[in-house]
């Protein structure tokens, strides 16, 4: 478990630069199927993570928590590109992003797209092959296949043809699953995957990340449930800005480094989750 | 407006209805001919482009482009007039409507960008500015080029008439690089649009496809300025694809009879107003559109707007029909007072008694075999969410029965049973009517 130290933001182009020089650290190992270094972001110039530093074990699934603007969808926007860093360095099995783009699927939170859009379950799932396909070529009968068969995997085969706004918001998070599965990728982001969704759809999640850890993936997602980290997830990163503590999550998942996180606020919090861990043991008996 | 459209020497005393025949068969002369064929392929090419500025969500982006063609226009006026005396090029014209429109464009992007001020905001400020800039150069035309600036006017109203073979014929153009462009990049154009992030992620470069699209949206709107004008030039990429989403969920469906109505509005409407004196023909066909738009937001199934009624009423008369029928299940069964229960109108009276849910002579309800087991199932639904509601939501009693009142009538077979399922883990005795704590 590491604990980070408070770094302020570097604010100057000169301060960059310094910064980048004094972050020459040395090359990480090419295990880590993610290794971050020293990643700020700022929007209009309020540091929304500061200094972060991660290393992904490989083969496990990691969860990062945190309170709401946290900037958890943030590291993994900043991770894939979709935002600028300030200052910082990311790499993937000790290479850039762009040399291993074909090995990391990506699931963007549910709400980031319009669902009334006119296309089927099975053509956003069939998105994920879109980078094999290449541009201006079509989906041949083979991709459609791969693309069908991630939907079976998902438990959404009968509602292939469905548009996807007859869907619910759980078959949608699934069918965004599908198309990261689509992708198949050795590293996974994603982003609040069980925010909002109903009883089978949080099973079938979960059943397809330890199928995927049993594949020797790597999965990374933004979660909000600290009850339920500790049961899905390896690894926890807990995420305040800057990273507060990561490792086991039996280990960073302690009322300690929880109320470092959530402040004063964990005391209610941490009510709340006994209690409802309480009565869920009380329901089996 | 002098219109050139010569109905010419074979319709001495044809009445409305044959001239209209012949306008659209391409029999009414040269001229009509070319203005109908010009205006049909300008709304095939603006309704395929426009699916994809309404759903990458930049329809009004395209009113901003061209409202900001004008100072474009007038700036090309006085290059023209300087360069080439009396004799206006068109070319040269179009080149500089483009220009001002990809300006107005980029900064609205860059508003966005630097600023916290939000798209529409942008959009506002570059579309009113620019416009404005244009309204005052046209002004001073006159001035510095001495010559009177009649004819950009034409390009604010439109001026179908004016158009000339060159004129269909770059439409032609157009229309095929509208399609050919729609056919070819329909996955890039569709997935940009849906999730953009995604694609990045994918390492596509969105800016790319975003140009490629906003070309084809440039194109259009600089060749439809003349015959539709700026100010209306922007109805023939939004009206078209928004009617035709009406009527299918699928992209590719979407898209080719997005094209089918902007076409049919182009034909259409430039016939009817050659038909009607002094009708501006631009304005004619957007109303052409706007009736086609029309029609599909009323009369389309699924998404219309009848379609939806129907369903809601449906619904609700289903609710009514479950409410009288545990209403009377209950005082049967002696829970409910026989003077509290529910009196059906007449028309759900009929209802009722058509699909044979209540029998027996009368004004007295009793149910009918049917109307029983459907009571029963109502009652229960109805007792096990409640129940559900107090021992999990922690809704107090008393306000439980308001916020069950519409659940129970859409609680479908697996919600039942996991309903039961959770109320039987919770200790709560399952019991034929319902449960009891």
């Amino acid at each position: 478990m590491t604990i980070a130290p408070d770094t302020p933001t570097p604010r100057s182009p000169e301060e960059r630069i310094a910064r980048s020089v004094l972050d020459a650290r040395p090359e990480h190992s090419a295990d880590s199927p993610l290794s971050v270094h020293a990643m700020t972001v700022a929007y209009h110039r309020k540091p929304v993570l500061w200094d972060v530093d991660f290393d992904a074990p490989p083969s496990s699934l990691i969860t990062i928590v945190g309170p709401n603007g946290a900037g958890k969808s943030t590291f993994i926007k900043a991770c894939l590109g979709l935002v600028a860093r300030a200052s910082g360095r990311v790499e993937f099995w000790g290479r850039p992003y762009e040399e291993v783009r074909a090995r990391i699927g990506y699931v963007p939170q549910r709400e980031s797209v319009d669902w009334d859009f006119p296309v089927s379950a099975l053509d956003v799932v069939a998105m994920g092959r879109y980078r094999r396909i290449g541009w201006f070529r079509r989906v041949s009968r083979a991709h459609k296949r791969a693309a069908m068969e991630c939907l079976d995997r998902v438990g959404m085969s009968a509602l292939a043809h469905r548009q996807i706004s007859q869907l619910s918001g759980g078959q949608q998070q699934r069918v965004f699953l599908a198309r990261a599965l689509a992708q198949e990728s050795d590293l996974y982001f994603m982003d609040e995957p069980f925010a909002g969704v109903d009883a089978a759809t949080e099973r079938a999640i979960v059943e397809v990340l330890r199928t995927l850890r049993e594949e020797g993936k790597c999965v990374i997602c933004v979660h909000h449930d600290l009850e339920t980290a500790r049961e899905y997830f390896d690894h926890a990163v807990l995420l305040n800005m800057r990273v507060v503590a990561s490792g086991p999550v039996d280990d960073v998942l302690t009322h300690e480094n929880l109320h470092r996180t959530y402040g004063g606020r964990l005391t209610l919090l941490a009510e709340a989750s006994e209690a409802v861990a309480r009565a869920a043991r009380g329901e089996g008996s | 407006m002098s219109l050139i459209f010569s109905m010419g020497t074979q319709t001495h005393d044809a009445g409305f209805w044959s001239q209209l025949m012949e306008i659209l068969t391409f029999r009414a002369g040269y001229n009509t001919t070319t203005v109908v064929a010009g205006t049909t392929l300008l709304g095939i090419a603006a309704g395929v482009v426009g699916v994809f500025a309404m759903l990458r969500k930049r329809a009004l982006v395209c009113d901003a482009l061209s409202h900001a063609t004008l100072p474009g226009i007038c700036i090309a006026f006085l290059v023209s007039d300087a360069l080439l005396g009396d004799a206006k090029s068109l070319p040269l014209l179009l080149v500089g409507a483009a220009a001002t429109g990809v300006i107005g464009v980029l900064c609205i992007q860059a508003i966005v960008r630097l600023t916290r001020l939000r798209e529409d905001a942008a959009i506002g400020i570059v579309l009113s500015v620019f416009f404005g800039m244009g309204m005052v150069l046209l002004g001073i035309v006159p001035e510095i080029a001495d010559t009177p600036a009649g004819g950009i006017n034409h390009f604010i109203y439109g001026q179908t008439a004016a158009m000339r073979r060159a004129d269909a014929i770059l439409m032609g153009v157009i229309a095929l690089g509208s399609v050919g462009g729609a056919a070819v990049a329909l996955k890039e154009f569709s997935l940009v649009s849906f999730d953009e992030g995604f694609a990045r992620s994918i390492g596509w470069r969105v800016g790319l496809i975003d140009l490629l699209m906003m070309a084809l949206v440039v194109a259009v709107t600089v060749a439809g300025l003349q015959a539709v004008g700026l100010l209306l030039v922007v109805a023939m990429l939004i009206v078209p694809p928004a009617a035709a989403r009406f009527w299918s969920e699928r992209m590719a469906t979407v898209v080719i009879l997005s094209g089918l109505i902007g076409g049919l509005s182009g034909f259409m409407g430039s016939a009817i107003s050659a038909m009607v004196a002094d009708a501006p023909a631009g304005a004619v066909i957007v109303l052409t559109a706007g009736a086609f738009f029309t029609l599909s937001m009323v009369a389309a199934p699924r998404r219309g707007v009848v379609a939806a009624g129907v369903r809601r009423a449906r619904l609700r008369l289903q609710i009514a029909t479950d409410h009288v029928l545990e209403s009377i299940t209950e005082v049967e069964r002696g829970e409910r007072d026989p003077r509290d229960a529910r009196r059906p109108g007449i028309l759900l009276l009929l209802v009722l008694r058509i699909r044979r849910l209540v029998e027996g002579p009368g004004s007295r309800l009793v149910l009918s075999e049917l109307g029983r087991r459907r009571g029963a199932r109502v009652h229960r639904n109805h007792r096990l969410w409640e129940q559900y509601l107090i021992s999990y939501a922690d809704v107090a009693p008393s306000h439980v029965d308001w916020s069950v009142d519409k659940v129970e009538h859409v609680l479908a077979g697996h919600l039942v049973e996991e309903l039961e399922y959770a109320l039987i883990a919770r200790g709560v005795p399952i019991t034929a009517d319902g449960a009891h704590p």
